[in-house]
C-alpha cells in the first residue's frame, strides 16, 4: 500500500485537471452571463498548461498507484504531453472561432478539461477498468462537444452519429474485456500477460479481437472509420481538431500500451489485426481523399491513412517500433494542429469556408499562409526534409526489420497515391490563379500555424531530443 | 565555419542567399533586380568556394575527404559529409552550372522572380547536399528534398500542361524513391548505421543484395532516366522555365547515376553482376529506341530530351562493364553530359525568349540573322553527337571502349546509337539553322546579346577543352575509381570460390 502523498504526487496532472474542471464549472454557473464568459477558456489553456509542466517534473520515475490501475510512467507522459499539446492546442484555436460563430459558451472550455482527464486516465489505465472508465470519460464530452454547434443541424447529425457509433463500440470493447477477464482471470494488465502465454484459448482471442476493434473505432481505422468523415465534417472546426490531435493521441497511447504490457505473449495474435486494419487505412485514407472537395473532410481521410503508417510502426511488435509510433504521433500532431490552423484562417467576408478550390492562388494573396500550409501538406505527404518523412522513416523502419515486407511496401505505395492529394493542394495555392482573398486571421491563429511549420520544416535541423525522449519513452514499455 | 567544414559550407551558402532575398520588401523593378543580382552573387560565390574544395582535394587518394561528422537523429543515423574521386566533379559541376542558370533567368522570368530565385537556390542547397552526404539518410534527405523545389520550378513557371508535367514528375520519382527508402531502412537494421563508409564495407548476403539492388535501381533508373520508365522527362523539359530544363538535363539526371557508382555498385557486387545483362538490355534500347523517337520530334527540347536519354543509355552500359575505362567514361560522359545539354537547352532558351515557340517548323535560315547563335548551336550539336575533340566524344568513346572488353555485342548495338545521334543532331541543326530565312516572323530576329554570349561562351570552351584535354575530369575520378573496380572484381571472385568450394 503505497502512502497517499506519493499517490497523489505521480497523479498531481490528472489531480491538477479534475479540480480545475469543477473550479471552471462553478465559476461559469456564478459568474457567466448569458453562458458567456471570457475568462473560462483562457483559465482552461492554463490549467492545462500546468498539468503539462507537472509532467516534466519527474522524467525517471515509473510508479504503479491507485491499488494497481494507474501507472505513471516515461510512455505515459510522453503520451500524456502530446494529449495535453492537442488539447491547448485545439483550445487556442477555438477562442476566435466559438466567439464569431456565437457558441463560446462556457461549457465548451470545461468539457475540454473533462475530455483530457479522461484521456489522461486512459493513458495511464493499467486495467480494464480504469481503461473503461477513462475512455468513456473521454467518449462522453466527445459527443456533446461534437454536436455543440447545436442549431447547425450538421453539428447535430455529427453529435449523434459519433454517439451511436461510439456506444457500438464501447459496447464490443466491454465485450472484449469481459471475454478477456473470463479467460485470465483478472483485469491487471500484468496479470493478463502472465495469463495469455503460448497458443490462447478460443476466448481469449475472441476478447482480443473484440477489445483491439472497440480501440480501433477510437483510432477511427478502417473498417471502423465510418464516423470519421461525416464527424470531422459536421463538428464545429476546433472540436474537429481536438478530435484529431489529443483523442487520437490518447486512443493511440492506449492500444499501444495494451498491447504491449497486456498481450506480449501472444503477439501473432494481435499483430494480424494491426497488420490488416494498418493496410486498409492507409488504402482507404489514400483513395477515398482523392475525390474530396471539403478540405475537413480529406483531413479526415488523411487522419485514417496517417493511423494506418503508425500502425506499421505497432505492427513491428518491439521497443523500435513503439518509439516509431510515439515519433509518429508527435509529428502528426504537429501537422494536424498546423492543418486545422489554416483551415481556420478560411474565412471569406465574416464566413468561414472550407472548399479547397477556397484556397485558389494563395500563393499570391496570402505568401505566408501559403507556404505553412503548403509545408504542412508536404510534410503530411512525408517528403524530406520536413518532419512528417522522419515521422514515415521511424514507423517503417523497425517493421521492415521485422521482415514485414509486404506491408511495409504496401504502405510506401499508398503513401505515394496519397501524396497525389497533397500535392493537389499545393497545386491550388501555387498554381492556380487567385480567388477571393481570406479575411485577416486571429493572431492566435497564425501563431500555431507559424509555429507547427516552423517546427515541421526545422526539425531535420534538431531531431535529436524528440527522437531519444521516445526512445525513452518506449523503453519504459518493456 | 561555427565549428563546420567546408562542405557544409557549401550546401549552406545558397540558403544565405535565401535568407537575403526573403529580407528584401515589395516587388517594385529595383528589388527583383537587387533578387537577381544577389542570387547570381551567390551561385558565384558557392562556386569560388567549390574551387576552394576542389583546391585542397587530394586527387591522389581514392579516400573520402573533407569529411566532418556530426551527431544527428542518434542510433547510427549522423550528419556525416565527404567527397571522393567520383563525387567531386559533381559538385563543381553543381555550382559551376547554378550562376549560368540564374543568368538564363534574367529576363525571361518576369513573374513572381524572388520565389524563382529561393526555389533554385534551395534545389542547389539539395543538389550539393546530394553529392556531399557520407550518411544514407542524408543523402535520401537531399536526394528526395529536390523534388519539391523543381515541382514548383515546373509548375508555376512552367509552359501549359506545367500541372501535368509537374505532377507526373513528382509522383514518378518519388514511387522509385520510397522503394529505395525501404531498402535504406533493410540495409540499416542489417548494418545498424547508416553510415556510408561502414555499409561500404558490410558483406549484404546475396538474396537480400538482389531486393536491395532492385530498390535502389527502381529510384536510380526514374532518377536516369531509363527507358522505360523514361516518360516523365520529355514532358518534365518540354514544360519546365529554360534554367529549370538546364538544370535538371545537367544535374538531376546525374544523380541516378551518381547513385548506381556509390550505392548499387560498390554495395551490391554480386547483385550488380546478376543484373547487369538487364541494364545492358535496358540501355541498349534506351540508346536506339529513344534515339530513333528523337528522329521524329516536333518539338525541340522534346528532342534533346529523348538525346538526354539516349546520352544516359551510355553512361549506365559503361558503369555496369564495371571497367576502369567504362566506369571514368560514364562518368565523363555525364559531366560531358552536363555541359552540353546544359548549353544546348540554353540554345532553345534563346530563340524561345525570341520567338515564343519551340516548334521545330517555325524556324529556318537562322544562319543569315544570327550567325553567333549558328556557331554556338553547331559547336554544341557536334558535341552532342560525340564529335572527335569535343567532350562528348571522350565519354561515348571510353564507356563503348569499356563494354567492348566485357562484351562486344553490347558495344556493337550500342555503336548504332552514335550513328543514330548524328542523324537527329544535324537534322535538327539544318532545320533550325540551314535553308531559306522565309518566315516572316524571323525576318528581325537578333542574333546573340551579350549577356547570352557570357553564358554559352564559357561552356563552348569547356566542351571542346575537356574534347582534347579530357585529364583534369578523368585524373579526379581515377584513383576513387580503380578502388571501385578492385573491390567489386574482389567480391566476385569470392563468390566464385565459396562456389567451387561447395561442389
Amino acid at each position: 500500500m503505497t502512502p497517499f502523498s506519493f499517490a497523489l504526487a505521480h497523479s498531481l496532472p490528472e489531480a491538477v485537471l479534475a479540480i480545475g474542471a469543477l473550479t471552471l464549472l462553478m465559476l461559469g454557473v456564478f459568474r457567466a452571463k448569458d453562458g458567456r464568459d471570457w475568462i473560462i477558456s483562457e483559465l482552461a489553456i492554463v490549467i492545462l498548461g500546468i498539468a503539462f509542466i507537472l509532467l516534466f517534473f519527474d522524467l525517471k520515475s515509473n510508479a504503479v498507484i491507485w491499488s494497481g490501475s494507474f501507472v505513471d510512467d516515461a510512455f505515459g507522459r510522453f503520451m500524456k504531453g502530446l494529449a495535453l499539446a492537442g488539447s491547448i492546442g485545439a483550445l487556442v484555436l477555438s477562442l476566435d472561432f466559438m466567439r464569431r460563430e456565437k457558441i463560446d459558451l462556457f461549457e465548451f472550455p470545461v468539457l475540454i478539461v473533462i475530455a483530457t482527464l479522461g484521456m489522461l486516465l486512459l493513458i495511464s489505465a493499467r486495467d480494464l477498468i480504469a481503461l473503461y472508465l477513462g475512455l468513456e470519460l473521454m467518449s462522453l464530452s466527445l459527443y456533446v462537444i461534437a454536436a455543440f454547434d447545436r442549431d447547425n443541424p450538421r453539428a447535430s447529425e455529427a453529435g449523434l452519429k459519433y454517439f451511436a457509433l461510439g456506444a457500438l463500440s464501447s459496447g464490443m470493447l466491454l465485450y472484449g474485456a469481459s471475454l478477456i477477464y473470463g479467460t485470465a482471470g483478472t483485469i491487471t494488465f500484468d496479470g493478463i500477460a502472465k495469463a495469455m502465454t503460448g497458443v490462447p484459448s478460443i476466448g481469449a482471442v475472441f476478447g482480443l479481437v473484440f477489445l483491439l476493434s472497440g480501440l480501433a473505432f477510437k483510432m477511427s481505422l478502417v473498417p471502423f472509420h465510418m464516423w470519421t468523415p461525416d464527424v470531422y465534417e459536421g463538428a464545429p472546426t476546433p472540436v474537429t481538431t481536438f478530435f484529431a490531435s489529443a483523442a487520437k493521441m490518447a486512443a493511440v497511447a492506449i492500444a499501444v500500451r495494451i498491447v504491449m504490457t497486456a498481450f506480449p505473449h501472444v503477439v501473432p495474435q494481435w499483430r494480424q489485426i494491426i497488420v490488416f486494419t494498418s493496410i486498409l487505412s492507409m488504402a482507404v485514407g489514400a483513395f477515398a481523399a482523392i475525390g474530396q472537395t471539403n478540405i475537413k473532410r480529406l483531413m479526415a481521410y488523411s487522419s485514417i491513412g496517417h493511423m494506418g503508417f503508425a500502425m506499421v510502426g505497432l505492427a513491428a511488435a518491439n521497443e523500435a517500433g513503439v518509439q516509431g509510433v510515439l515519433i509518429y504521433m508527435a509529428i502528426y500532431l504537429v501537422m494536424t494542429l498546423g492543418a486545422f490552423a489554416a483551415i481556420l484562417s478560411m474565412r471569406i467576408t465574416g464566413t468561414y469556408v472550407e472548399n479547397i478550390g477556397d484556397l485558389a492562388g494563395l500563393s499570391q494573396r496570402n505568401g505566408f499562409m501559403a507556404f505553412c500550409l503548403a509545408a504542412i501538406m508536404l510534410s503530411l505527404a512525408g517528403i524530406p526534409p520536413l518532419a512528417g518523412f522522419w515521422a514515415k522513416f521511424y514507423a517503417f523502419s523497425p517493421a521492415v526489420n521485422a521482415g514485414l515486407y509486404p506491408l511495409a511496401v504496401l504502405g510506401v505505395l499508398a503513401s505515394t497515391v496519397a501524396c497525389f492529394y497533397y500535392l493537389r493542394i499545393c497545386k491550388i495555392m501555387y498554381f492556380d490563379d487567385p480567388a477571393k482573398p481570406f479575411d485577416r486571421a486571429s493572431p492566435a491563429v497564425t501563431g500555431v500555424l507559424a509555429l507547427s511549420s516552423l517546427l515541421i520544416v526545422l526539425f531535420s535541423f534538431w531531431p535529436g531530443p524528440l527522437v531519444s525522449a521516445a526512445a525513452a519513452a518506449a523503453k519504459s514499455l518493456f | 565555419m561555427f565549428g563546420f567544414g567546408l562542405l557544409s559550407g557549401l550546401i549552406f551558402l545558397p540558403l544565405v542567399g535565401v535568407a537575403f532575398i526573403l529580407s528584401l520588401r515589395g516587388d517594385d523593378a529595383a528589388t527583383v533586380q537587387n533578387a537577381r543580382w544577389a542570387a547570381l552573387f551567390t551561385t558565384i560565390v558557392t562556386f569560388l568556394l567549390s574551387l576552394w574544395a576542389w583546391r585542397q582535394f587530394d586527387t591522389a587518394s581514392a579516400a573520402f575527404q573533407l569529411i566532418e561528422e556530426k551527431r544527428w537523429l542518434g542510433g547510427g543515423l549522423s550528419y556525416k559529409l565527404g567527397v571522393d574521386g567520383m563525387s567531386m566533379p559533381f559538385v563543381l559541376l553543381t555550382t559551376f552550372l547554378m550562376p549560368f542558370a540564374i543568368l538564363a533567368s534574367w529576363e525571361s522570368i518576369t513573374m513572381r522572380v524572388k520565389e524563382y530565385l529561393i526555389a533554385f537556390l534551395v534545389l542547389e542547397t539539395l543538389m550539393i547536399g546530394v553529392f556531399c552526404a557520407l550518411d544514407l539518410a542524408l543523402f535520401y534527405l537531399f536526394f528526395e528534398g529536390g523534388l519539391i523545389p523543381m515541382f514548383l520550378i515546373i509548375g508555376i513557371w512552367g509552359g501549359k500542361r506545367r500541372v501535368y508535367a509537374s505532377f507526373k514528375f513528382f509522383l514518378y520519382t518519388l514511387v522509385g524513391s520510397l522503394l529505395m527508402l525501404l531498402a535504406i531502412m533493410a540495409m540499416y537494421g542489417v548494418a545498424g548505421t547508416t553510415d556510408i563508409t561502414v555499409l561500404l564495407k558490410t558483406d549484404f548476403p546475396l538474396s537480400m543484395q538482389k531486393w536491395l539492388w532492385l530498390a535502389f535501381f527502381a529510384s536510380f533508373a526514374v532518377k536516369m532516366p531509363m527507358w522505360p520508365v523514361h516518360t516523365w522527362l520529355p514532358d518534365a523539359h518540354v514544360e519546365a522555365p529554360t534554367a529549370g530544363s538546364v538544370i535538371l538535363a545537367a544535374i538531376l539526371l546525374k544523380m541516378g547515376g551518381y547513385g548506381f557508382i556509390r550505392f548499387s555498385l560498390p554495395m551490391f557486387p554480386d547483385a550488380s553482376h546478376y543484373f547487369s545483362p538487364l541494364v545492358w538490355t535496358l540501355s541498349i534500347i534506351a540508346i536506339i529506341y529513344t534515339s530513333l523517337v528523337a528522329l521524329v520530334q516536333e518539338d525541340m527540347k522534346k528532342l534533346i530530351a529523348y538525346s538526354s536519354v539516349a546520352h544516359m543509355g551510355f553512361v549506365t552500359m559503361g558503369l555496369f562493364a564495371m571497367t576502369q575505362q567504362g566506369v571514368q567514361g560514364a562518368i565523363f560522359q555525364m559531366i560531358s553530359h552536363g555541359l552540353v545539354s546544359g548549353a544546348l537547352f540554353l540554345c532553345v532558351g534563346v530563340v524561345y525568349d525570341r520567338m515564343h515557340t519551340r516548334d521545330i517548323a517555325a524556324y529556318g535560315g537562322l544562319v543569315q540573322r544570327m550567325p553567333l547563335y549558328a556557331v554556338a548551336l553547331m559547336v554544341f550539336t557536334l558535341a552532342n553527337v560525340g564529335l572527335p575533340g569535343t567532350s562528348g566524344f571522350v565519354g561515348e568513346f571510353l564507356s563503348l571502349l569499356g563494354v567492348f572488353v566485357v562484351n562486344s555485342w553490347v558495344a556493337g548495338f550500342a555503336t548504332t546509337g552514335v550513328i543514330l545521334s548524328a542523324c537527329y543532331a544535324l537534322y535538327l541543326y539544318r532545320r533550325i539553322i540551314f535553308g531559306v530565312l522565309d518566315k516572316p516572323a524571323l525576318a528581325a530576329i537578333m542574333d546573340l546579346s551579350p549577356r547570352e554570349i557570357v553564358l554559352l561562351a564559357p561552356l563552348g570552351v569547356l566542351t571542346i577543352y575537356y574534347g582534347v584535354h579530357p585529364g583534369p575530369v578523368l585524373d579526379a575520378s581515377a584513383a576513387s575509381v580503380a578502388l571501385l573496380v578492385k573491390n567489386y572484381d574482389a567480391a566476385l571472385a569470392a563468390i566464385k570460390t565459396a562456389a567451387l568450394v561447395a561442389h
